[in-house]
């Protein structure tokens, strides 16, 4: 689906266009500065997200998934590639170019302890976008930080307090304000529960799905726990080494994952039954995920991947529609479907 | 068996247990409460478990709840003291393999700590010492307790690397600990934990910074060595999922006292307490599709300085205005041990009657589940 050219007619449009993004972040050395190595956070991206729905991105630490969720944001300069939002091309706008966007497309942050400043006040912190926009809202900006903090589950009454005041939840809940203070139309989520205790965190899924049927928020949301993931997504990218490995709709992902990689991940969560342990199959990966620096050379997986062959070593797979919105970039995927002739690549 | 504790006539509170400890590890009535500007934090209140060699205890809870504290109590691991900052009041039972750890002599306690007891911690690259190699910190763990020369330490220290699985153990004992990865790091720190074959090891949130796939691994590991050494182990976590895949036996802690425990099967399947029904109806998961919402616990947990009279979990609780069984409300409800569970070992801290709850959660809880 989100495959330009296999775009559903009168479905929804992608609010987002991502092509080949690329990031390297340069390793220099010496008095010059001298780079001798780059490492490959995020290397080939391609996706769309649709307007409305949520984006699901998953994967272990350091597979650059954060580092693609600052650069759709523009917090970071890709390397490569092209980012559009709404039709406009935003890969290589500058902080001026950028301003006006930045209305549109917002972040939550994953630890609401460093990402409030301390010495200002809830009123501050969520009134900074609008001082920053130079917009004013209806009614002033005191009332419409008090509405936003109503809106989040928070006190209005609280507009005068510090952010050590809060609780973690609560904290998180004044990002989730200031986030959606201009009305974005597309908010991109790192982490956004992660710090967050189990009773917390259910708290805060619960208001995020909330305001994504009350504003028609397009989400993108970052996280390693697979069964948030599960529960906040539509549609799922799994990413590895900086590469999508695959990128299908929650429910294939989950019953029918075609990846190695995805499907040892979802074998590794624990699943809270204890009568379920015995029985369950799980596939151990071997190791670690390898260093950016020096990806493996074809499929980035081909090290830990007990299905590797040959061609995983000198070739690497493309990302290809193995099904109508399944895609997969694996030389010997998982559970494809029989008629694999009639799937053709893109 | 785990006997969690001495099983009371049903609907009795469970009294505080006289008699002499049979199990390997018997927790009673322990308190750790730290002095503080604020007040008195009363992190610890009254927690009491038995658990024997061979099985292992899972106890889960919130940020808060005194989890870590109770693990560090039986590490001996507070400065104690009745004033100061830092310093811990304790009071309460720890018998180790029929050893009273409270009133013993702190050097004693010293030799067992590492030989007989041993922790593997949260974050292994702040409980490493950065300026030494990792093989060098294993072999002080093992010449601390025995009487061997270093060259018998390291082959000791290799033994053991190779055993938890780190390749080429006999190059890495060399390395520091920021050359290994973090799954490495747990690793090495299991290691370093099991040295000196310890009957009892604690393990502090021992998979919260891995990544799944590593998780899997370390929970593989944990469990193999616990059937390889037959030691008894207590698992601390907020994830249920953890929780599920190693222990025999559950306690949910909150506010610092034990609100529900027991035989895993028993506390996933017909939990008692609204506290431990709000933990799982918390939980995504990733074993079925959900079109649900999740059914979070309102609120957030308590402050252990002014911890709520009667039950902690009274002012988050969804059911606090159901009549209470027998007790009042501001009373604090004690352990009872759950009518009919199997075994006998299922206790929970409720005000509401046994029937209510069945009901609340056949009814009202699991379907939505």
């Amino acid at each position: 689906m989100s495959i330009p050219g296999q775009q559903a007619p009168g479905g929804p449009e992608p609010i987002l266009k991502v092509k080949g993004l690329v990031k390297h972040f340069p390793i220099t050395k010496g008095l010059l500065r001298r780079q001798i190595g780059a490492v490959q956070a995020v290397d080939g991206l391609t996706f769309d997200v649709l307007a409305g729905e949520t984006l699901g991105v998953v994967g272990e630490s350091g597979c650059g998934k954060s580092t693609m969720g600052r650069l759709i944001t523009r917090l970071l300069e890709p390397t490569g590639g092209t980012v559009e939002f709404q039709g406009k091309d935003i890969t290589h706008l500058g902080v001026a170019g950028m301003r006006p966007m930045r209305r549109d497309v917002q972040m939550i942050f994953q630890d609401p302890y460093s990402s409030l400043n301390p010495r200002h006040t809830v009123g501050t912190i969520v009134g900074a976008p609008f001082r920053l926009q130079r917009i004013t809202p209806e009614g002033g900006v005191k009332k419409e930080v008090q509405r936003l903090l109503g809106l989040v589950g928070l006190n209005p009454e609280h507009y005068n307090r510090y952010p050590h005041e809060f609780s973690g939840g609560q904290r998180q809940r004044i990002g989730i304000a200031r986030a959606l203070a201009l009305k974005p139309k597309l908010v991109v989520a790192d982490e956004p529960v992660s710090a967050l205790d189990v009773s917390i965190q259910a708290q805060v899924v619960n208001l995020l799905d909330d305001l994504q049927t009350e504003l028609g928020l397009t989400y993108v949301i970052i996280a390693h726990d697979l069964s948030v993931i599960r529960h906040v997504s539509d549609r799922i990218a799994v990413m590895y080494l900086g590469k999508l490995v695959e990128l299908t709709d929650r429910s294939s992902l989950y019953t029918r994952p075609m990846h190695p990689y995805t499907k040892a991940l979802l074998s590794a969560v624990p699943v809270p039954d204890p009568g379920r342990r015995i029985k369950r199959e799980r596939i151990l990966l071997k190791g670690d995920v390898p260093s950016p620096i020096s990806p493996p050379s074809g499929c980035r997986f081909h090290t830990r991947c007990w299905k590797a062959t040959e061609v995983c070593k000198a070739q690497e797979p493309p990302l290809v529609a193995l099904e109508p919105g399944h895609q997969v970039a694996c030389h010997h995927p998982e559970s494809v479907p029989e008629p694999v002739a009639a799937v053709s690549t893109v | 068996m785990t006997d969690l504790h001495k099983t009371g006539a049903v609907g009795e509170p469970v009294r505080p247990d006289t008699a002499p400890p049979t199990a390997y590890l018997d927790v009673r009535d322990l308190r750790i409460h730290f002095p503080t500007d604020d007040g008195l934090v009363k992190s610890v209140d009254g927690l009491s478990f038995r658990l024997e060699r061979g099985k292992t205890l899972g106890i889960v809870g919130e940020s808060g709840s005194g989890k870590s504290v109770t693990s560090l109590g039986i590490m001996g691991l507070h400065t104690v003291g009745q004033y100061g900052r830092g310093k811990a009041r304790i009071s309460g039972e720890i018998w180790l393999n029929g050893k009273e750890l409270m009133t013993a002599d702190p050097d004693e306690v010293r030799r067992l700590r590492g030989r007989e007891m041993a922790m593997i911690f949260q974050d292994p690259l702040s409980a490493m010492h950065p300026y030494f190699t990792v093989g060098h910190q294993i072999v002080e763990a093992y010449r601390v307790h025995n009487d061997v020369d270093k060259k018998t330490g390291r082959k000791r220290a290799v033994e053991l690397l190779d055993r938890v699985g780190i390749p080429q153990p006999d190059r890495r004992v060399d390395d520091y600990p920021h050359q290994f990865s973090g799954g490495m790091r747990q690793r090495a720190m299991i290691a370093m934990a099991l040295v000196n074959n310890p009957d009892l090891l604690i393990a502090d949130e021992p998979t919260t910074a891995l990544d799944v796939t590593v998780q899997a691994q370390i929970l593989d590991l944990i469990r193999d060595l616990q059937k390889e050494f037959g030691s008894a182990v207590i698992v601390i976590t907020h994830d249920l999922g953890v929780v599920a895949e190693l222990a025999d036996d559950i306690l949910v802690m909150y506010g610092g006292r034990c609100v529900e425990r027991g035989p895993a099967e028993q506390v996933f399947h017909t939990p008692q307490h609204p506290y431990t029904w709000g933990l799982l109806g918390s939980m995504p998961r990733i074993d079925r599709e959900q079109t649900e919402r999740l059914i979070p616990v309102k609120g957030s947990p308590p402050s252990l300085i002014n911890v709520p009279s009667g039950c902690a979990f009274n002012p988050r609780c969804p059911y606090a205005d159901v009549p209470a069984d027998g007790i009042t409300r501001t009373e604090r409800p004690e352990l009872r041990p759950v009518a009919g569970a199997e075994g006998g070992r299922h206790h929970s801290a409720c005000h509401m009657s046994q029937e209510e709850r069945t009901r609340i959660w056949t009814e009202e809880i699991a379907p939505k589940l």
